[in-house]
């Protein structure tokens, strides 16, 4: 009798299942990679309407936060600042210059510079920056290193998962108060000073809400 | 099965090419499953509104209401008529005494605490021009900054109210800072001044001995 199958066929049902396995993997890995706020949050760098270099004014120049974002120690919104700000120098330093004519055109008329916001939590989180920045947590926890950036770009996550990192964790992000505004801060080593800093969450009574309610209302 | 190896090779190497890896800086907005929910209609915060013809949300205050907590110039929200009850909470306010005259008397308790938040005051707002010693070498005298230095008979015999109203309404080309500030902490910066001042041209006798041997006089 001949054969109804050819030879061929005997090895499909293994190809199959490994072409199933192999597409199955890249589905996942891919699901993984990219339906992350590591992916599709992490690095947004839009262009705003005026080039301002944090790199200048807060590396180089050293300049503090504060100087500009003045109300983020006692506001739960940490303000951009209005156009004065950049004119109090800016009335000096380059005062023609080309690339300020948006901030001048703004001081004169009022009109408010449309500037692109780059961190946002959702709507429905509601984050408070003068109760982190008073009890030791540093803006380059949440915004990554703004002073080294020419452009400033989302360098952390800002996901629920990141948040309750160090709300479950505060001894490991906390940090001298008189701190908080220095970016290059390194965490001490030896466990003498490292005691004393995880004794800040005890001291300061800091206790990171874990419920649903603590952020969401 | 060699075609299905190329065509899934193909396929990976086409999505890591469109959709980039992590963190590699886009102009693209982070994605938003269920936008309804993450932009909620409401008021934020220095966001955009479009009822208003400025295009802000934020609006100023309406006459004759006072914010709470905030650092507005109380006086600006009174009818002209209004007169304080008490001559110091004038002072506090304009650094003038009931004649109009700038005064001497300093409105607030001396104490530790308020030195220091005068100081940490002074390095966050006047130290990028004035220098961390008041002497008018700030960062920014390079590039074209000339600030005052507090360091002559002028200033060291000017009365407290009158260095109060220059860090309120400024003077010359320094932009007032009563938008920023508040009365207390520009009262601060006013004694850390004093203190920054006798600290440049201290005479000889009021050291003590430790301290002339530290300084090896």
């Amino acid at each position: 009798m001949a054969n109804i199958f050819p030879k061929w066929v005997n090895t499909v049902p293994i190809k199959v299942i490994v072409a199933l396995l192999l597409i199955k993997t890249a589905i996942v890995l891919g699901i993984t990679y990219y339906f992350s706020p590591q992916y599709t949050r992490v690095g947004y760098a839009p262009t705003q309407p005026v080039a301002f270099s944090h790199e200048f004014h807060a590396g180089t120049l050293e300049i503090d936060c504060r100087y500009c974002h003045t109300f983020v120690e006692q506001s739960g919104h940490s303000n951009v600042p209005g156009t004065n700000v950049c004119m109090s120098c800016h009335s000096m330093v380059l005062k023609d210059d080309a690339r300020l004519a948006t901030v001048r055109q703004s001081y004169d008329s009022g009109e408010p510079i449309p500037w692109v916001r780059v961190h946002k939590v959702p709507d429905y989180v509601y984050f408070n920056h003068a109760v982190h920045v008073n009890r030791g947590i540093s803006c380059v926890e949440c915004h990554g290193k703004v002073d080294e950036m020419e452009v400033v770009y989302h360098a952390k996550q800002l996901s629920m998962g990141f948040c309750l990192e160090c709300h479950r964790n505060p001894e490991d992000y906390i940090r001298p108060v008189e701190e908080v505004y220095n970016l290059d801060w390194e965490r001490p080593t030896d466990p003498g000073a490292v005691k004393e800093i995880e004794e800040f969450v005890h001291d300061w009574g800091v206790n990171p809400p874990q419920s649903c309610s603590g952020c969401h209302r | 099965m060699r075609l299905f190896l190329t065509i899934y090779v193909l396929v990976i190497v086409a999505t890591v090419s469109i959709l980039g890896f992590r963190g590699s800086l886009t102009e693209k907005e982070p994605v938003e499953v269920f936008n309804d929910m993450d932009r909620q209609a409401k008021y934020k915060p220095q966001a955009e509104n479009s009822f208003y013809a400025n295009g802000q949300n934020d609006r100023l205050p309406p006459k004759l209401t006072v914010s709470r907590g905030n650092a507005l110039e109380i006086k600006d929200v009174f009818s002209t008529e209004f007169t304080s009850s008490t001559s110091s909470e004038e002072l506090v306010l304009s650094g003038k005494d009931a004649n109009g005259e700038f005064s001497d008397y300093f409105p607030y308790p001396v104490d530790f605490e308020l030195m220091q938040y005068g100081q940490e005051s002074y390095n966050i707002f006047c130290m990028t021009c004035h220098g961390a010693a008041g002497d008018g070498n700030g960062v920014t005298k390079q590039y074209g900054i000339l600030a005052t230095s507090y360091h002559d008979d002028r200033l060291r015999d000017a009365p407290d109210g009158y260095i109060y109203d220059v860090i309120t309404n400024g003077k010359g080309l320094m932009y007032g800072l009563k938008d920023r500030l508040s009365n207390e902490q520009r009262w601060a910066i006013v004694l850390y001044l004093r203190a920054l001042q006798r600290s440049q041209s201290a005479p000889l006798e009021s050291l003590s001995t430790t301290e002339k041997s530290e300084l090896g006089l």
